[in-house]
């Protein structure tokens, strides 16, 4: 029976080219565009590079505190972090570090734009930056305020060129000196909580580390022994914050949550609002009516064959396939159809990917096709099929035979 | 074998009601050979789509291999269609897309049968009506008395207790009409089935068992 709607399928498809062109067109660039998306959320979320250890991390990048009529939210201070995940029993260590700023430098009277960062010295052991040169700068160079830098590998060749190892030569960013410890693999832009072309110690920073303030640059990862203490340091940090005064009399609450990376990530500095929710609505928004224009061109055409093929369906009904027997052929026949436009959206959407990581539009940002992508792309394909399959496959089962004799 | 008792068929459109059939009753015998003949817009077509389940009756009753075919869905009326009837249309309607060995299995894939099972049943049907050796034709490279015969292979491959031709010959010249209507004669004397024929031809009505001659949708023979 398949191989039978197989060989009228592709029969279909041969007898009228152009029609089978614009319908392989609007399915092959609608998977081209929805599987580029893909490999871009697919690389945010799923590289877990530099913080291999996601399973057992949780991450703190916000405070909030709210009145009736007054409210402030942002990153929290070095001091808040430190002090307050002191107190915790559960992690085994807490990673602080700055977001990324950025500043210039000059090498050769060339301007080199050069984005840095502060961390404290747990931050390294927190994360799992590939070092290829050097190691970090330890607990004893951050309480000493050395002016040690770890530079990213894009940095190295910018400032050094293709200077061999870089290890004990110095770098100078915003007007100050510092040797380099050691050279990271590259975070791509997009991994924005650790990114940076420089990474410091919080003790060399310029502003105020030591003020009490909650409110300041920085965020925290909690590392907990083994997932299992996730939900415990989750839950311990909400109860410790339950406790924490508000800082002034114009705020009646105070919200600071230790999240999974993907809540982090999307969150909208907005107690009220949900991150996750926002973002999944958005794409699946962006998705819905992306898919909408082909699917209703799709519907149109295969309406338009289905009238073309009335005497082919008369034929089946008379000799003994029911309603359900033709929708299902139908469905089949669509399903090659989108498949085929899969297959096609798969090859245009690899030259896709290394076009746009030829141009790098976002630092170090590589996409590529991998499972994930794949699997998703056909399931987007049998979506699709299925949907633009239906209703002209329902139309056409409903056709009186005699009727669609005539033709 | 075919019992039909007070048939009636009304078409109606927003103002007009016109009465196909007025009152059929008529009883076609198990191996009989019945032809249907009359004018233009008389019925005959309306009279054998109604036999042939494709078309219900506004009034009547249809019994058709002792089975009373008004409770049946879409469903059970299809696979009644498949294993009991089988149908062959002036314009022939084979499906150009398809080879003629698979324009000849269609009804078979509506049946629990095995691919080989329906080549086998195919081939054997297309060697009864003398082309076994066009199997890997497409329907367009085929002469018209050529695929009517497809078209009838594809009637009989599975084996029905009836068949409905409706002017089977109506787009052959004389000799491919002959033929085909030899054919069907054989058909009918030889593995016994029922023939409901529809048809224009004096000729080819003498040939068959019985003649029912409609008129305005009534019947006058």
């Amino acid at each position: 029976m398949l191989k039978n709607y197989l060989k009228i399928a592709i029969a279909v498809l041969r007898r009228r080219k152009f029609f089978t062109f614009i319908s392989l067109f609007g399915i092959s660039f609608t998977l081209t565009i929805l599987m580029v998306l893909t490999a871009f959320i697919d690389k945010v979320i799923g590289d877990n590079y530099p913080d291999k250890k996601r399973d057992r991390l949780l991450y703190i990048n916000r405070i909030e505190q709210k009145g009736k009529d007054d409210m402030t939210s942002g990153p929290l201070s070095y001091y808040f972090l430190s002090h307050y995940t002191g107190m915790m029993k559960t992690p085994v260590k807490v990673a602080i570090s700055s977001g990324f700023s950025g500043t210039n430098t000059y090498v050769n009277n060339k301007k080199i734009a050069v984005n840095y960062k502060y961390t404290n010295a747990d931050y390294w052991d927190v994360m799992d930056y590939d070092f290829t040169e050097g190691k970090p700068f330890n607990k004893q160079q951050v309480d000493n305020a050395d002016h040690v830098a770890i530079i990213s590998e894009d940095m190295k060749k910018q400032y050094f060129g293709d200077a061999g190892p870089v290890v004990g030569k110095y770098i100078e960013a915003d007007n100050v000196n510092y040797r380099v410890l050691g050279v990271v693999k590259n975070v791509p832009l997009t991994s924005y909580m650790f990114f940076s072309d420089i990474y410091l110690p919080y003790t060399v920073s310029k502003a105020d580390y030591k003020g009490k303030g909650y409110g300041g640059g920085y965020m925290g990862v909690l590392m907990g022994a083994s997932k299992d203490d996730v939900p415990k340091m989750q839950a311990e940090y909400e109860n410790l914050m339950k406790r924490v005064p508000v800082e002034s009399k114009n705020y009646q609450h105070l919200y600071s949550h230790a999240n999974t990376f993907v809540r982090s990530y999307v969150d909208t500095g907005n107690e009220d609002s949900s991150g996750v929710f926002i973002v999944i609505t958005a794409i699946s928004i962006f998705v819905f009516i992306f898919m909408l224009l082909p699917t209703l061109n799709l519907v149109n055409i295969n309406i338009t064959r289905i009238m073309e093929r009335s005497s082919e369906i008369g034929v089946r009904k008379a000799f003994g396939a029911s309603s359900q027997t033709l929708v299902y052929q139908f469905i089949v026949e669509n399903l090659i159809l989108t498949l085929l436009g899969g297959i096609i959206g798969t090859l245009l959407s690899a030259i896709a990917l290394c076009g746009i990581n030829s141009v790098n539009p976002i630092a170090n940002l590589q996409l590529s096709i991998n499972f994930t992508v794949l699997f998703i792309a056909l399931l987007v394909c049998l979506v699709f099929g299925f949907l633009s399959g239906v209703y002209p496959a329902w139309r056409m089962s409903k056709l009186n035979v005699v009727t669609a004799l005539k033709g | 074998m075919i019992r039909l008792q007070n048939i009636e068929k009304v078409y109606r459109t927003d103002t007009i009601e016109t009465l196909a059939l007025n009152s059929i009753s008529l009883d076609v015998a198990k191996g009989e050979f019945l032809s249907i003949m009359g004018p233009s817009g008389c019925g005959k077509s309306t009279l054998l789509n109604i036999m042939g389940l494709l078309d219900a009756p506004s009034k009547g009753d249809i019994k058709i291999a002792d089975k009373t075919t008004a409770n049946l869905n879409d469903k059970q009326m299809a696979q009644f269609r498949n294993k009991t009837l089988g149908f062959i249309f002036q314009s022939y309607h084979l499906i150009n897309d398809l080879q003629v060995l698979d324009n000849v299995e269609l009804p078979l894939l509506y049946r629990d049968t095995t691919a080989k099972e329906r080549r086998a049943l195919a081939t054997e049907a297309l060697e009864k009506v003398g082309l076994a050796n066009r199997i890997k034709h497409f329907p367009t490279q085929l002469s018209g008395g050529q695929r009517q015969r497809v078209a009838i292979a594809r009637a009989i491959v599975g084996r029905p207790d009836i068949i409905l031709a409706d002017e089977p010959t109506g787009n052959l010249d004389s000799a491919m009409g002959t033929e085909i209507m030899d054919i069907l004669i054989n058909l009918n004397r030889n593995e016994g089935t029922t023939i409901v024929m529809v048809t224009h031809d004096e000729n080819m009505a003498h040939k068959t068992h019985r003649l029912v001659r409609l008129f305005d949708g009534s019947q006058v023979q």
